[in-house]
């Protein structure tokens, strides 16, 4: 269990890093002109390649980021293993929850 | 060096078990002077009730590792000059409990090698004639420096995962588990991987590298710890040791 954890870590991460680049050279392109929410959103709303872009992001997001939060709950909060077990869970299924809801309304719309 | 100029050393040795406390020595510097000549110093001369641990004095054996000012050492290879300094602490190697003085309990860090699935297990017999192996085979090779380690410790000592997580087997027993995966002798690999990639196992490492800085002979339990998460990696697609 742990071994495929720690490759799904990795695998996540590998997933992560050209989005990530793409993400941030997109943010600082983006945010030359101000920033508003009709500027992004006449932006991504509906084109199929951000949604699928940031499916994916959500996706490696939701797997990385809560198995990353588990090891430090352990060995920083001194939590034991159930509960920083559980807290990754749930905050697994928060980003995808929340990030996917993002990606549908704007990818739907 | 304005610190070197003084003649004595004040020495903090910690005494008593883990709710024990620091006592003050004052010892005369002297040349060529180590740590450990320090401690039989103070015991000989000024406190017999003084426990520590030492066997051979000239770095072989790995007994004698405390914490110098903070660090996990072999004390009987720092030089006093080596440290630069007149106030000097020596506490029992950190991340076990504390005997008594700078005895510290080691049992712990033994279970440890176990769990890592560190026992031999050997197809042949005492009666067979000893498994020759091939030392430039490929698996020898990876575990060239890691058959080197003499449990000393001092990994175990300044690993911060160690200290931060009660589970984790840490760099000298993984480091074993990595000699034993890559010895065509043992017959029970599948058993050591499986064992080394446990909840307490290596995927637990940030490879921050602490057990290669303080290694005393200069090994890489970090190396070997990367070894076996790569190993973990390639069991997934079905590639066994």
């Amino acid at each position: 269990m742990e071994a495929r954890l720690y490759a799904l870590q990795r695998l996540s991460a590998v997933v992560m890093a050209p989005l990530v680049v793409v993400h941030l050279i997109t943010i600082m392109v983006a945010v030359r002109g101000g920033l508003t929410a009709e500027e992004i959103l006449a932006r991504t709303q509906g084109v199929t390649i951000w949604s699928v872009f940031y499916a994916v992001f959500v996706l490696a997001v939701a797997i990385h980021a809560p198995l990353g939060l588990r090891k430090i709950l352990r060995e920083w909060a001194r939590l034991p293993q159930p509960a920083a077990d559980g807290i990754a869970v749930i905050s697994g299924l928060l980003f995808l929850l929340l990030g996917g809801g993002a990606v549908l309304a704007v990818g739907m719309a | 060096m304005t610190s070197m100029s003084s003649q004595t050393l004040t020495v903090e040795v910690w005494r008593g078990a883990d709710d024990g406390h620091f006592e003050t020595f004052d010892v005369a510097r002297r040349d060529h002077q180590t740590v450990l000549d320090v401690v039989t110093e103070i015991q000989r001369q000024q406190d017999p009730s003084l426990s520590y641990r030492f066997a051979c004095r000239v770095g072989v054996c790995g007994s004698c590792a405390m914490m110098v000012n903070g660090r996990a050492r072999w004390t009987c290879r720092t030089h006093i000059s080596s440290l630069d300094a007149d106030t000097i602490t020596i506490e029992p190697l950190a991340n076990m409990p504390k005997i008594k003085d700078l005895a510290a309990d080691m049992t712990g860090f033994i279970d440890k090698w176990g769990d890592a699935g560190a026992g031999f297990t050997s197809a042949r017999t005492r009666h067979d004639s000893p498994a020759p192996v091939d030392t430039l085979s490929r698996a020898r090779k990876r575990a060239d420096a890691a058959i080197e380690c003499i449990n000393c410790g001092v990994c175990h000592a300044s690993c911060d995962v160690v200290k931060w997580n009660d589970d984790y087997l840490g760099p000298a027993a993984l480091n074993r588990a990595w000699s034993l995966v890559n010895d065509e002798r043992h017959t029970e690999k599948t058993e050591t991987l499986a064992a080394a990639l446990g909840p307490g196992g290596c995927s637990n490492c940030h490879s921050q590298g602490n057990c290669m800085t303080a290694c005393p002979i200069g090994l890489s339990p970090t190396r070997s710890i990367a070894g076996l998460k790569k190993m973990s990696l390639l069991a997934m697609v079905g590639i066994t040791p």
